[in-house]
């Protein structure tokens, strides 16, 4: 029983909390507010090791761990989307947590406390968001203070006035109405030529013969669409790397160039 | 015409009428188009008598990164404040943070502020603070991807009643870590 009650409740200064202290507790249907009351993991990482009352630097990280890692489980079983940027942080965290719990080595292989890159950039994290909290607290223009000004507005650029007369209008409007129909319904049918598929014909025709011209990789009878097709696999390939994109100045011939690096 | 009340008039109407802080430079110039010669310490001694007349009032010239400014007292802010009632001035905290990394640390690009934040710094922010004027692109990296490199403007210092960036809060020290580090047990 007794090792049952100490898995369950965390100890917290030799002493065992049998629930979360208050201020901690955020409620599953705020927990969504409470995080844009945030502005990173970061900021809810120093929020937990300061309502705790700790100096970064003496702190007792797997606690904090602990609980920041159960607010993550708690949101993601709620299934509010958390930003990657905090599950990165749950993956620190739980990585410093297990390197902390395997035995330290022999002393010959002095590794780096797992805490102390966390611990620095927390420090420096909390350097600047105290330092922009001052900022924030400065008078601010508009919001404590205000200019003084009689200055005249920024005038809007009139835009000059029409002269037409009313034959001119007559005979604009009859123009637009004998104007011939521009719209008309059309179907609209799936692509018949894929841009993956002609991707992958021009890496084929690349394994061959590391270079290609461009008007080889589409066939007259695909028309503009071939062209069009080729040309959107091609820019794919040259934006990845797998081809360079060559012209001479002097011809108007288009080469691809396979860089060799494979795919995938 | 008494010349030096004169001069102290007309800097006021500069003020006044300019809206936005002016360098004494400035107002030479101006003065310089209507024929008046002025030098700038004369100038500012027409701006120290402005001074003077202000100071019983709610009014008060300020002089901020781009010169001088005419402004109403801080104290007064809270009777204006109501009359605008906009929430363009509630600045969210990470944008404070976005800013305040700029400006203690420029030039920087975008990864240089999330690896102080922790966090990717959103499009949204960036576009924010270049739509204030707050910050500006100042260059690019000479890294892959050539990212461009943000500083603070002195539009920033104005808006914060600044003059120079070393009037900004001191940032804290940065703590050692390595010794304190030797006194942790193993968790």
């Amino acid at each position: 029983m007794k090792a049952q009650a100490q898995l369950e409740f965390p100890l917290f200064k030799g002493e065992a909390l049998t629930q979360l202290p208050e201020d901690l507790f955020i409620p599953p249907e705020a927990l969504e507010i409470y995080l844009e009351d945030f502005s990173g993991p970061m900021d809810v990482l120093l929020y937990l090791i300061n309502k705790k009352d700790i100096n970064i630097l003496d702190l007792d990280l797997s606690e904090i761990i602990g609980q920041y890692i159960k607010y993550i489980d708690l949101m993601d079983a709620l299934k509010i989307e958390l930003a990657a940027d905090y599950l990165v942080m749950a993956a620190t965290l739980t990585q410093i947590k297990s390197r902390m719990l395997i035995p330290q080595a022999d002393e010959e292989e002095e590794e780096q406390d797992p805490r102390s890159e966390l611990i620095r950039r927390l420090q420096e994290y909390q350097r600047f968001k105290s330092a922009s909290e001052s900022i924030a607290n400065l008078p601010r223009v508009d919001r404590d203070f205000f200019v003084a000004s009689a200055a005249l507005p920024a005038f809007r650029e009139q835009a000059p006035l029409i002269e037409i007369s009313a034959d001119e209008l007559a005979a604009i409007f009859q123009e637009a109405v004998s104007r011939p129909k521009f719209f008309e319904h059309h179907e609209i049918r799936f692509e018949e030529l894929s841009t993956q598929d002609r991707i992958a014909l021009i890496l084929s025709i690349l394994n061959k013969s590391n270079v290609v011209q461009f008007f080889q990789t589409y066939q007259k009878r695909e028309g503009k669409q071939g062209v069009v097709v080729s040309l959107l696999a091609s820019l794919d390939l040259a934006k990845d790397g797998h081809v360079e994109l060559i012209q001479n100045e002097d011809s108007n011939q288009l080469y691809l160039k396979s860089t060799n690096r494979g795919f995938y | 015409m008494n010349t030096s009340s004169n001069l102290t008039n007309i800097v006021e109407s500069i003020l006044f009428g300019a809206g936005r802080p002016m360098r004494l430079s400035e107002i030479k110039s101006l003065l310089a188009t209507q024929n008046i010669e002025a030098d700038l310490p004369n100038i500012k001694i027409g701006m120290n008598e402005l001074e003077e007349r202000y100071s019983n009032s709610a009014l008060e010239i300020k002089e901020v990164a781009t010169g001088y400014r005419l402004q109403i007292r801080n104290e007064y802010g809270d009777y204006l404040y109501p009359l605008w009632n906009d929430n363009t001035n509630r600045l969210s905290k990470a944008l404070m943070e976005t800013v305040s990394i700029v400006a203690y640390k420029q030039p920087v690009t975008r990864g240089d502020i999330e690896d102080v934040r922790g966090v990717s710094v959103s499009s949204q922010i960036i576009r924010s603070l270049l739509d204030r004027e707050w910050i500006k692109t100042s260059g690019y990296r000479d890294t892959p991807g050539r990212p461009a490199l943000y500083e603070t403007t002195k539009i920033f210092l104005n808006d914060l009643n600044l003059k120079t960036l070393s009037d900004l809060p001191s940032l804290p020290e940065a703590l050692p870590v390595e010794g304190a580090l030797d006194q942790l047990e193993v968790g």
